[in-house]
Formats: structure tokens, C-alpha cells, sequence
């Protein structure tokens, strides 16, 4: 607003929007790096000289300081190997059905007999396909990380209620936490902790610990005033209170961080397989990966998927009521009955033990033996059929991925597309895009027109050839515009220590990639949302498919990627999208369907066809949750950016993998550190996107 | 009504101001400022002052009601009153004692045995059932199980909640969990019972009922109580005295027909405007010496005028009114009459 110019001003002096003259003197700079790249190639390409060797100097620090505080480290360890074993043992030894049976009995408490009837299902497929002890031995981490993230989760969460002064520090340990990749942290820990399991039950309980501290916090935060000062009324002590009035009224709230924190564990103590030497599910879906034998994959990667959800929803039905009360099955299996029926099967167990022996053996053949046919007829498929996963993949390489990376200056080329550049098509590509700049400044205002003479831009130059004072500048722009100067300098800083690394080439893959994901996800999952929002059948359809894909670990969606399209790019594309596709669907539907209906219905009065009111009052109306949505689809697709590195890919994550490799902390931490700047950065950004677009209302 | 009870509870210049440094207002000099004048110089200096010198006393077994909109400070200073919120300056005198001098561990005492405090959103704990919620003070101060059930029973028999003992608060109606807030506030039998607007968040008719069984209780249990509201209908109805507030401040204490006969300022007036004098005046109010008059039927001091009405047209001229300790007054039937046309009079402008 510029309100500058009173009443008693005589002329009105020319106002532009602050915001044009920036943006515009962007599109100038970058135009002029790209015509100044012959001359000053350094316009364009991060100088070598200007780079500093962080990472060399992480590994010197870390070189001196690791042998001194390792014993300390190793002894924990040790400690820890002990209950760890212990765990391992008794799940080894006991025998499956009374395991079964106690899964089942928990099942029936937790969620009714359906619930218990997925529980037999699923165990019962174990024992099948011959994952049983492996399973056991992924359940046992799990069983261990959990209480330390809960514990730790908790007392961390407490101290946030109690002392704000620590909030800030810990909201930003959270983040930190959130967002490297697991992988990352994982090499400092293989130095201080050494080689073995503990090393991943130690990253996983890391790892779990962030949504236990925020659901804590969040829900003694949220403790009615009314409860809080009905507890101080009735004369309670500091104990009292905390214990008796606060914590039972947050108690719903911290029982979603534990499920939510279960979760987590179980996801990390699947990835942490990748340090290997370990007889768990993980490694079994890693090991099978690697030597092509898609069958066992498959059904290890079943295994996982079943696993999760049976966890999932054992530990959701404790933290949440069924809102139409228990069902009559889950009143009857009280905690008393529950007890007995636990000690029951553990004496059964014992006496089993002693006196048969040999009873109850798992089966000997599995399905995992009997899938070779599988492996052949699926190896024969993807030959068969290469024509058409060869081609699919070769069109979106060649149209998509090639020219986002290399430019339409770089993909156009004889060897790429059958062509070279004239400068007529040049000049067709400048008039073409300077067109739609132009119709869209009539229509929309400068913001849409600039954004699209980026977007040609950055179309014709592709990410590795964007210069690099124009994506600082433009992301310390954009941070600026949307959240003020503090945003500003992180991006900025961010951007520098990335490019000071050099590491500016596998940050332009990632962004592509990430970018690249995010878009198509956006457009797929976007329509399948406004799908649902308007087709109660199409909701029941997506809904448990969703529910699904949220709750596997990310590590089964490189399974079917590699099983069609081999190593490569496409590949982690296709596993990243499976991921991150899920957030579209759930927000757009949420948002369209929560839209004011009083709103939409004056809409529809007025004589709006339904297509209006979809993009003139809903949309607009819905624009903050959805913007929301495109936080969480950013969010999704940099975690499993780490992961996809395992298909090939050349961005940050396979950076962060290689450093695992080599066990180079210098380089798995620089490169960690850089996925989770562009994951903070990229949170900060939507927020302060969805806070505007909901100031609007 | 007129009889001197002894103070309960005694509040002097009490102050509560929000902001980075409220305590800088107040040091211990003791020179007098003028009360308006520091609260305008707060609120220019970036401090909010939700309660501004509020004095009052509350006598024994008296129902005195704070009423003002949402914002005028009558929640903060219920809270100063049991110290919830700390005041900033002033003086609490509970029995004659100095409450802001009490320890944390004597406020905890005082908490359990000698306050009861009724919340808004009737501030039950969700994991507990009714019985478990309103035995739960007794809890806190570890007293065993059977007692505190025995107790708690009571309490929801005199609420006339029997039969719920087992229901958890999500499966009660409104009036039926502020009714187990009002069992729970009583369950320790305090002498002092603070209601911050208990009914405010029901029904209009059942805001009504409610109304009518705090009456009945009142009756029987005769505990001092600070009751606050923003309606100035419920206000009137359930008060012996009130208190009217505005920005902090208290613009005017009184019996409900002091207000209404001599509002303080054109803010109270406007307030009691729509109030019809007739139901809030009692006979006790108008009533004079008696003075040989023949009277002709006999009422209690405490009726409203408007009940008066019918018996005048059915040819009383004089009522003779029963004052609480015994004595008897009169009124006659020209001075109610007077009553009736001052009120139209008010509804005509």
C-alpha cells in the first residue's frame, strides 16, 4: 500500500510495487550472467577457488576428538547390547502361535476382532513366507528404541512445557532432527558407537524421538485453563498437578506422539539395515533388492508393509476412542482379562519349551525358497515387456527430466533429440514465452508474469545451468518477500555454505528432482484429490490406499521402482512420487471439503456452474490448506530424497550415501546439513505462503 | 437484610496490570494517586490494566455478584481473589488475614478446605468419572477411598445427579457437567465459594433451571459467594449486592435496586435500562415504619413488587413485610402503584 501521497500533495508521484522492481531486476541479473557466461564463466558455475574444504575440516575435528570420547561411547554400547540380546532371545524363544496368541488378545483390546483378524493374517504370513526369526528380530529394535524415544521424547517435551526459554533451542534440535537424513547421522554414530545393531537401535530411537517431544508439548500446552485452575482450586500440589490434572487431560495427544514415534523407530530400524550385518526384515528387503531376486523382495517388502500397519493400528487404537464406544468384544478384554491371557500363554510357552521340544517348529520350506518361478516369470515380464517400461521411462527422461537438468540449451541436441538449436527456434522460444508473460500480466498482474519469465528461463538454461548469484538472490528474495529479513539471510547463508562445500552440483540434481516430484505429484495427486472431494465412492477408494502408502516405510517403494525401470533416475523419481504423493490427495480433499458451505452455497445461488464454484469459491477458499498440503508433499519428497539415493541418483542423498560408503562424517554431515537446510528452508517458505493466503480471508 | 453480619471476604484497592514491568507502578510509598489517571497512563505506556483499585467487602452468607462484559476484568479479579492470578498491588483480607501473605504451602491449604470455585467450562477432567471428578479435592488431600466415595455421593445425590456415578463428562449434557462442578466445588464443604460464570455456557433454559437450583442449595447451604456474570438479568435475580465493572474498574456497588433507582453513571443506566424495576425491586426495599397502619395481608420481605400487583387490583391497600429477623413493615399500595408508573415511564423514553 502506499499511502505516501496525501490529500494535499499536488502531483502523485509514479508508485511501482517494491516487489516488481526486485523481481525485475532479477530477470535482468540473470539475463545477464547467461549472456556474460562466455566471457566470466564464473557468473554462471560456482568458482573451484572461492570452495572451502568443510568437510575435510569436519573429518580433522572429528579425527582428534573421536578416539577420546569413544570409550565413553563404546561402553554405552555395551551397555546397551545387553538388554538388546536379551530382547532378540526371548522373542527367538518363544514359540510363534503363543506369540500369535498375544498379539491377537492385545489386537482384540486395542481394536475389536477385525483388528485381531489382521493380526493372525499377517503373522501367519511370516511364519509362510519364512521371515519369522527376521521379523523377531526388526520387533525386538523396535521393542528397545521405542521406550528410549518415549522416554526421552517425554522428559524432552516436559522441559519445553516448563521452561519456554529452552523452546526455541529445542524446536530447532527438533527440525535438525527431522530433517537430515537418517543416513547422515549415522556415520558419527558408527565411529562413536562401532559397528553392529546398537548403532541402528541408537539412530532409530534418534530418529523416533522428535514427534514424541512435540506431541507432548503440544498437548500440555493445550490443557484447558479451566482443568488447570479447577486443579489449583482443589489444593494441589506442583506433583499433584503435574501428574493427576495436566498430564491425564494431554494424555490423548501424547498417545498419538507414541504412535506416531513407533512409527518412526520402526521405518529407521529398517533403513539402519543399510549398515547391514544383521539378520532383520530390513536387511532381507536390502540383500534381495540387490541381487535382483524380485520375488523375496516382494515378499519382504510385504512383510514390512504388514508389520507397519499392524503396528500402526495396534498403537492408534489405544491413543484414540472409537467415537461410537468400544465395541462389545474390546469392553470384554479388560486389562485384568488381557493380563491373564498374556501369563497364560507365557506358562504354555514355558511348558511347551520343556516338554515338546521340537513342537511348533516354524516350517522348514517357506514361500521364500519356492519363488524362483516368481523371480523368472517377473524377470521374463520386465524383458517382455521392456518396449513399454523402456519407453515410458524414455519420455520422461528425454521430455521431462533432461531438459528441467540440462536446459532445452543442453537437450537439444542431435545425440538427445534428433536436433540442434537454430536461432530461429531460439528467437520462436523467447517470442513464445515473452507471449504468455504478456497475457498473463493482463489477466493475473506481475507476479505471474514474472514467475513465467523464470520459468523460461530456467526451461531453456535447465537447473545445472542456472546461475548461481541468481538462485541465491532468488531464494533470498522470495524468503524476503514472504517471511521478512530473517528468513532471508538463512536462505542466503544456506545457499553459501552449499556452494563454499561444493556441492553445487548435486544441489541443483536434488532441486531438480525434488522440484521435478513435487510438480508432478502436485498435478496427480491434486486431481485425484478433487476427485475424492466430490465423489464419495472415489473417497472410500483412496482413502485405505493412502492410509497405506503413509504408513509403509519409505524403504518398500524402491521395491516395485527398480523391479520395472532399473537403476537411474526415473527410478527415484517414480519412488519418490509414490511417496509423496499421498499429502496432495489428503489436503486437496480435506480443503475442498471443509470449505465454509455457507460460502458455496451463495456461490451456487448466484447461478455458478459447478467448475465455477469449483475454481472462483472453493479453491480460493481452500488455498491455505492446500497450501499446507504442498508444504507436506515438499517435506516428503527431501526425506525420501536420501533414500532414493540406493537407485542412482546424483543429488545430495547419493552425496550423504557415498559418505556412508567411505565412513566420511565430514561429507555425510556437510551433505546432511544441506538436505535439511533445503527442507527448513522449503517448510518456512510454504508456512509463510499459507499464513498469506489465509490472511486474505 | 439489614443486619451486620461479619466480613468474610475483604478486598482494598486491589490491582492487576499486565505488561513487561507492571510492578513498576506500584511502589510502597503509599501516597494516593488518582486511580484513573494511572490506569491511562498504563495503557499508554504499553501495560493493560484489567483490574483497577477494586475495593468491596462480602459479609457472611452473602451472594455478591460481579457483572460486566467480556474484557471488564471481573474474571481477573475473581482470580486475584483466590490467587490464581497474583495481583499486582492491594490487599485480600480472608477472615481478617492477609491472603497475599499466605505461603504457597498455606495457599494450598486454604485452597482445599476454605475455597470451592465453579468454572465457565466446567474444567472436569476428562479421564475421570463423575464420582472420580468429584472426589477428586479429597484425592489430592489423601483421604481413603471409602470416605472420599461417601462424601463424593452426597455431593452428586444433592446436585440430583444419583445414577451417573459412573458416566465419564463427555457423556453428560452441559447442565449436567456443571452440575458435577458445582458437587466437585462443594465437595470439601467450603465456607467461600467462587462461581466464574457458571451458566454462561448453556442453554437459556437450562440457565434458568440451573439458576433456580443455585437458589435452592444457597438456601441450604448458606456460603458466601462471589458469583460472577455478564447478564445482568441473572445478575439481578441471583444477587444480595453487585458489583457493576467497566474496563477494569468498578463503576458502582449495590442492592439491586439501589442500581436501578440511582444508576452512577449513564453506563449503568444504559445497562439497566431494559430491566424492569418491578421484579427487581423488593418489598423490603420500599418498605417503611409501621406505624399503626391497618395492613391488610401480610408478604415476605424478600417478594418482588410485581408479585404485589395482583393483590393490590384484588383491593389490598396496605401489605404488612416480614423482615428476615422477625419485625414487621409496611407498604402501601400508592407507593407500588408509583413503582408501576416509574417503569412505564422508562420504557416510554
Amino acid at each position: 500500500m502506499s499511502t505516501v501521497s496525501g490529500i494535499d500533495q499536488p502531483i502523485r508521484p509514479l508508485t511501482v510495487e517494491p516487489g516488481l522492481i526486485a523481481w525485475g531486476a532479477l530477470v535482468a541479473l540473470t539475463f545477464a550472467c547467461i549472456a556474460l557466461q562466455r566471457s566470466a564463466p564464473w557468473l554462471v558455475n560456482f568458482p573451484t577457488v572461492w570452495q572451502v574444504p568443510i568437510a575435510a575440516w569436519i573429518n580433522v575435528v572429528s579425527d582428534a576428538t573421536v578416539p577420546v570420547i569413544q570409550p565413553l561411547f563404546r561402553s554405552i554400547s555395551a551397555f546397551l547390547d545387553v538388554p538388546m540380546r536379551a530382547m532378540q532371545g526371548a522373542l527367538a524363544w518363544l514359540p510363534w502361535p503363543i506369540m500369535m496368541v498375544i498379539v491377537s488378545a492385545v489386537s482384540l483390546k486395542s481394536g475389536g476382532a477385525r483388528l485381531a483378524l489382521f493380526s493372525i493374517i499377517s503373522l501367519s504370513y511370516m511364519v509362510v513366507a519364512g521371515y519369522w526369526p527376521q521379523s523377531m528380530n526388526t520387533l525386538s529394535l523396535v521393542l528397545l528404541a521405542v521406550p528410549i524415544a518415549v522416554g526421552l521424547g517425554f522428559a524432552l517435551g516436559v522441559l519445553g512445557y516448563r521452561f519456554p526459554s529452552f523452546r526455541p533451542g529445542l524446536l530447532a534440535l527438533l527440525d535438525l532432527m527431522q530433517t537430515v537424513p537418517a543416513f547422515a547421522y549415522l556415520i558419527p554414530l558408527l565411529l562413536l558407537f562401532g559397528f553392529g545393531p546398537v548403532v541402528g537401535l541408537i539412530a532409530s530411537a534418534i530418529y523416533a524421538t522428535p514427534p514424541m517431544v512435540r506431541n507432548t508439548m503440544l498437548g500440555l500446552d493445550r490443557v484447558p485453563s479451566d482443568i488447570r485452575e479447577s486443579g489449583l482450586m482443589s489444593g494441589c500440589t506442583r506433583r499433584q498437578q503435574f501428574w493427576q490434572v495436566e498430564v491425564p487431560s494431554a494424555l490423548p495427544q501424547i498417545l498419538i506422539g507414541f504412535n506416531q514415534t513407533t512409527m518412526a523407530a520402526l521405518s529407521m530400524v529398517i533403513v539402519a539395515a543399510i549398515i547391514g550385518g544383521f539378520e532383520d526384515i530390513g536387511w532381507e528387503v536390502l540383500s534381495s533388492m540387490r541381487k535382483a531376486e524380485f520375488g523375496q523382495s516382494i515378499l519382504s517388502g510385504l512383510v514390512i508393509a504388514l508389520f507397519a500397519i499392524l503396528i500402526d493400528r495396534l498403537t492408534l487404537g489405544f491413543a484414540k476412542e472409537r467415537p461410537i464406544g468400544p465395541t462389545p468384544i474390546m469392553a470384554w478384554m479388560s486389562w485384568r482379562r488381557l493380563a491373564m491371557i498374556v501369563v497364560v500363554a507365557l506358562v504354555a510357552a514355558v511348558s511347551q519349551r520343556h516338554l515338546w521340544p521340537d513342537a511348533w517348529a516354524l516350517p522348514s520350506t517357506a514361500l521364500r525358497q519356492q519363488v524362483e518361478i516368481v523371480n523368472v516369470s517377473l524377470t521374463g515380464i520386465v524383458r517382455d515387456y521392456a518396449w513399454f517400461f523402456n519407453g515410458a521411462r524414455n519420455v520422461v527422461l528425454y521430455s521431462l527430466l533432461l531438459p528441467l537438468r540440462l536446459g532445452i540449451v543442453g537437450a537439444a541436441t542431435p545425440a538427445l533429440w534428433g536436433f540442434a538449436l537454430t536461432p530461429t527456434m531460439i528467437a520462436a522460444y523467447v517470442v513464445l514465452w515473452l507471449a504468455l508473460a504478456f497475457l498473463a500480466l493482463r489477466s493475473y498482474g506481475w507476479r505471474l508474469a514474472v514467475a513465467l519469465c523464470m520459468a523460461g528461463l530456467l526451461l531453456f538454461q535447465g537447473f545445472a545451468g542456472l546461475p548461481w548469484p541468481a538462485l541465491v538472490l532468488g531464494f533470498g528474495l522470495l524468503a524476503y518477500r514472504l517471511a521478512g529479513t530473517g528468513l532471508a539471510c538463512f536462505a542466503m547463508l544456506g545457499f553459501g555454505f552449499i556452494l563454499v562445500s561444493g556441492l553445487s552440483a548435486p544441489l541443483s540434481q536434488s532441486m531438480y528432482l525434488t522440484m521435478l516430484a513435487v510438480i508432478l505429484c502436485l498435478m496427480i495427486g491434486g486431481l485425484l484429490g478433487i476427485w475424492a472431494a466430490h465423489s464419495e465412492r472415489a473417497s472410500k477408494i483412496l482413502r485405505p490406499i493412502c492410509d497405506g502408502l503413509q504408513t509403509v516405510p519409505q524403504f518398500v517403494f524402491l521395491i516395485p521402482a527398480l523391479m520395472f525401470f532399473k537403476v537411474g533416475e526415473f527410478t527415484a523419481l517414480i519412488a519418490i512420487m509414490l511417496y509423496a504423493i499421498v499429502p496432495p490427495i489428503r489436503y486437496v480433499e480435506h480443503g475442498l471439503r471443509n470449505v465454509r458451505a455457507d460460502v458455496v452455497e451463495a456461490v451456487q445461488q448466484m447461478g455458478a456452474t459447478p467448475s465455477q464454484i469449483l475454481m472462483q469459491a472453493k479453491f480460493p477458499l481452500a488455498l491455505p490448506v492446500i497450501m499446507l498440503g504442498i508444504n507436506q508433499t515438499i517435506m516428503a519428497a527431501l526425506s525420501m530424497l536420501a533414500i532414493a539415493a540406493l537407485v542412482g541418483t546424483r543429488d545430495l542423498g547419493q552425496q550423504v550415501y557415498i559418505a556412508l560408503g567411505k565412513a566420511d562424517a565430514g561429507l555425510g554431515i556437510v551433505a546432511g546439513l544441506s538436505i535439511a537446510f533445503l527442507a527448513i528452508l522449503a517448510d518456512r517458505l510454504t508456512q509463510a505462503g499459507a499464513r498469506q493466503a489465509g490472511s486474505m480471508e | 437484610m439489614t443486619q451486620e453480619r461479619p466480613i468474610k471476604i475483604a478486598c482494598h484497592n486491589v490491582w492487576k496490570a499486565y505488561g513487561n514491568r507492571p510492578s513498576y507502578y506500584f511502589d510502597s510509598r503509599g501516597y494516593k494517586i488518582d486511580p484513573d489517571a494511572l490506569a491511562d497512563r498504563m495503557r499508554a505506556e504499553g501495560h493493560l490494566p484489567a483490574v483497577v483499585d477494586a475495593s468491596f467487602e462480602v459479609a457472611t452468607g452473602e451472594i455478591f455478584v460481579i457483572m460486566g462484559l467480556s474484557g471488564s476484568g471481573k474474571s481477573t479479579l475473581v482470580r486475584c481473589l483466590s490467587r490464581l492470578v497474583e495481583p499486582s498491588a492491594g490487599e485480600i483480607l480472608l477472615d481478617g488475614r492477609d491472603l497475599l501473605k499466605a505461603s504457597p504451602k498455606e495457599l494450598i491449604e486454604l485452597r482445599r478446605h476454605d475455597m470451592g470455585m465453579v468454572f465457565q467450562n466446567f474444567g472436569l477432567l476428562p479421564h475421570l468419572t463423575v464420582l472420580e471428578n468429584v472426589a477428586f479435592p479429597l484425592k489430592i488431600q489423601r483421604k481413603g477411598q471409602k470416605e472420599r466415595e461417601e462424601r463424593a455421593r452426597e455431593m452428586i445425590a444433592l446436585v440430583g445427579l444419583d445414577g451417573r456415578e459412573k458416566s465419564f463428562p463427555n457423556q453428560l449434557s452441559g447442565g449436567q457437567q456443571q452440575r458435577v462442578g458445582i458437587a466437585r466445588s462443594l465437595a470439601v464443604g467450603p465456607a467461600l465459594w467462587f462461581l466464574d460464570e457458571p451458566f454462561s455456557a448453556l442453554d437459556p433454559l437450562i440457565r434458568r433451571q440451573m439458576q433456580d437450583e443455585f437458589l435452592r442449595l444457597q438456601k441450604m447451604l448458606k456460603k458466601t459467594i462471589i458469583f460472577i456474570t455478564h447478564d445482568i438479568a441473572e445478575a439481578f435475580r441471583l444477587a444480595d449486592r453487585l458489583a457493576i465493572m467497566r474496563a477494569g474498574k468498578i463503576v458502582q456497588i449495590g442492592r439491586p435496586a439501589d442500581i436501578v433507582l440511582n444508576p452512577a453513571d449513564n453506563y449503568v443506566a444504559q445497562f439497566t435500562e431494559d430491566t424492569p424495576l418491578l421484579r427487581v425491586i423488593k418489598a423490603g426495599d420500599l418498605a417503611t415504619a409501621i406505624n399503626g397502619t391497618v395492613v391488610d395481608h401480610d408478604i415476605d420481605a424478600g417478594a418482588s413488587i410485581e408479585e404485589l400487583i395482583p393483590l393490590i387490583t384484588g383491593g389490598v391497600k396496605a401489605f404488612g413485610v416480614v423482615q428476615a429477623d422477625g419485625t414487621r413493615r409496611m407498604i402501601a399500595a400508592v407507593d407500588v402503584l408509583a413503582v408501576l408508573e416509574r417503569d412505564s415511564r422508562r420504557q416510554a423514553s
